[in-house]
């Protein structure tokens, strides 16, 4: 019987208007991002599970518990040894990713300078930090200042090279359209490159976050008074494995929040989609 | 010489464009001589590299004549660029996608010289509600369709008041729905505001339905085959295009390439 085939014809409810289609997150979403808590907590408690049945000694593998109950008791020690760690992270992050910055701005301006300069960026990062850093403590001393420094060189090289990609990754008709417009060099500066450019900036901080951490520590590994390095370095020569977990763990602490800080000022800043749009 | 009669808004004599590289030289166009008169409506209709693009960045002083003479308004391209008398409308909508519409459609306010005479400039709001995005201006591009994207782009071409209008195959990309739309509101918008467009399409209808004369380009070199006139009587509504006339001239234009 129904050999023709057959549709029905339904009346809109209100007036149709093109409309670009409108994008709900799923509701998996959110249970995903749980996912991850859940794992870690299984993680825990398969370590717990597993140190109190073998019972590791305390020095080898200290079981969560402990260290949790460290980090209660030796609160004051790892705050005192916390402050002058983020202190340097945080300044060393603020002038490594400034002078990255600004030597990409020079760069992008002057090719000349550029292919001078650049070559030497390369081969200075190609230097290990761990050997870079011995050197800039007899340079700058065993004070705070060589581990900002350590720190901000750290970060200097990722911001340098991803600065330089986004401020000449500009869709080239943009440029056509600019000169169109007659804009000056300086509106095509502000009004183009600078916000391409916002994007590859913020993957490089968001590197820069957390390696600036890294940095400090690996400075206070060379010699400090103070600070998670010099703790860890502390607690691994006393054999007091529940303080070095427990400094560990500050120190990711400490990244973990840097890097969402950044992700959440990339979130406000770079509103738009990547790519998507020429 | 092609001629249309009154002083040319924008006027070509024996232009010749060569692109020159390692490889040998190109020559996008050859010994093009035109003229447009203020208010008109010209498309520009060939194959695949016969320069139709290349003519349009010659009006828009985006490339230079290696021989041969452009004129626009009167004075050297530069002159009508530097004073924003052109409006440049790409295939792509090439909105800024950190901007709003609304801030898209400013963007020529912002940068370059400023007109001297602003009291005709109109209202970025304005131009939105005129291209039927009123209500959108905090969009951001990526939550506009290819559609809504190029009208934005359209109002953005006309905020600056600019008395030449260059689209460089402006629908190319969209579905031919849309495009039927964008056809009918450009053609209202050509008559409100009385500009003078140069338009690149690929498409014979698209062609005839816009415009009042369709230049011809053949390829290789790039030249001028044939200045085609459209005679039906504006407004046009999209069922002209099944008229007599209109599929005599199409199928004129259709017989023309085959030869281009």
């Amino acid at each position: 019987m129904a050999d023709k085939p057959t549709a029905v014809i339904a009346e809109p409810a209100a007036p149709l208007r093109e409309r670009a289609p409108i994008v709900s997150k799923p509701p998996r979403a959110r249970s995903q991002a749980l996912l991850p808590f859940v794992a870690a907590a299984v993680l825990v408690a398969a370590w717990q599970i597993l140190a109190q049945v073998f019972s590791l000694p305390i020095y080898i593998a200290p079981t969560p518990m402990q260290v949790a109950r460290t980090l209660v008791s030796e609160l004051p020690t790892l705050m005192r040894n916390f402050v002058p760690t983020a202190l340097e992270s945080l300044v060393g992050f603020v002038v490594g990713n400034t002078i990255a910055i600004v030597v990409a701005v020079v760069f992008v301006h002057s090719r000349r300078l550029e292919a001078a300069l650049y070559p030497i960026a390369v081969f200075v990062n190609t230097i290990p930090i761990l050997a870079k850093a011995p050197i800039l403590v007899l340079i700058f001393g065993l004070g705070m200042t060589s581990k900002v420094v350590i720190a901000a060189f750290i970060c200097f090289f990722p911001t340098l090279a991803n600065m330089v990609r986004g401020l000449t990754s500009v869709n080239p008709q943009s440029l056509e359209l600019m000169r169109v417009l007659s804009a000056s060099k300086a509106e095509v500066f502000w009004k183009l490159r600078v916000p391409s450019s916002l994007p590859f900036l913020f993957s490089a901080l968001k590197i820069a976050s957390t390696t600036s951490v890294l940095g400090a520590i690996v400075g206070e590994w060379i010699g400090a008074d103070l600070g998670l390095g010099a703790l860890i370095i502390e607690a691994t020569h006393n054999f007091r494995s529940p303080l070095l977990y427990a400094t560990v763990f500050v120190s990711s602490a400490w990244a973990v929040v840097f890097f969402a800080v950044v992700s959440f000022a990339e979130r406000r800043i770079v509103t738009w989609k990547q790519g998507e749009v020429s | 010489m092609n001629s249309l009669g009154a002083a040319p808004a924008v006027r070509l004599d024996g232009a010749t464009v060569r692109f020159t590289s390692e490889r040998g030289s190109v020559t996008a166009l050859e010994n093009v001589g035109l003229q447009v008169p203020p208010g008109g409506f010209i498309s520009l209709l060939g194959p695949s590299g016969c320069g139709k693009s290349t003519l349009l960045r010659l009006v828009a002083d985006l490339v230079a004549p290696t021989q041969g003479a452009v004129t626009v308004l009167g004075g050297p391209p530069e002159t009508a660029r530097l004073n924003r008398e052109l409006g440049f409308v790409f295939q792509d909508a090439t909105l800024l996608p950190w901007r709003s519409a609304l801030e898209n459609v400013r963007l020529p306010l912002e940068v370059g010289p400023k007109k001297r005479d602003r009291s005709g400039l109109r209202k970025p709001e304005e131009l939105l509600r005129l291209v039927g995005l009123g209500g959108r201006e905090d969009a951001l591009p990526h939550e506009l369709s290819g559609g809504m994207r190029q009208r934005v782009a359209i109002a953005r071409a006309l905020v600056a008041e600019p008395r030449i209008l260059l689209m460089d195959e402006p629908f190319g990309a969209l579905d031919e729905i849309t495009r039927d739309t964008l056809n009918e509101e450009l053609l209202r918008i050509w008559q409100e505001t009385g500009t003078t467009i140069l338009f690149v399409t690929h498409s014979i209808p698209e062609a005839v339905f816009l415009s009042q004369y369709v230049l011809v380009l053949a390829t290789n070199p790039g030249r001028v085959r044939e200045l085609v006139e459209c005679e039906l009587p504006y407004p046009r509504p999209l069922s002209v295009r099944e008229t007599p006339e209109f599929i005599r001239i199409a199928s004129h234009l259709r017989a023309l390439l085959q030869t281009c």
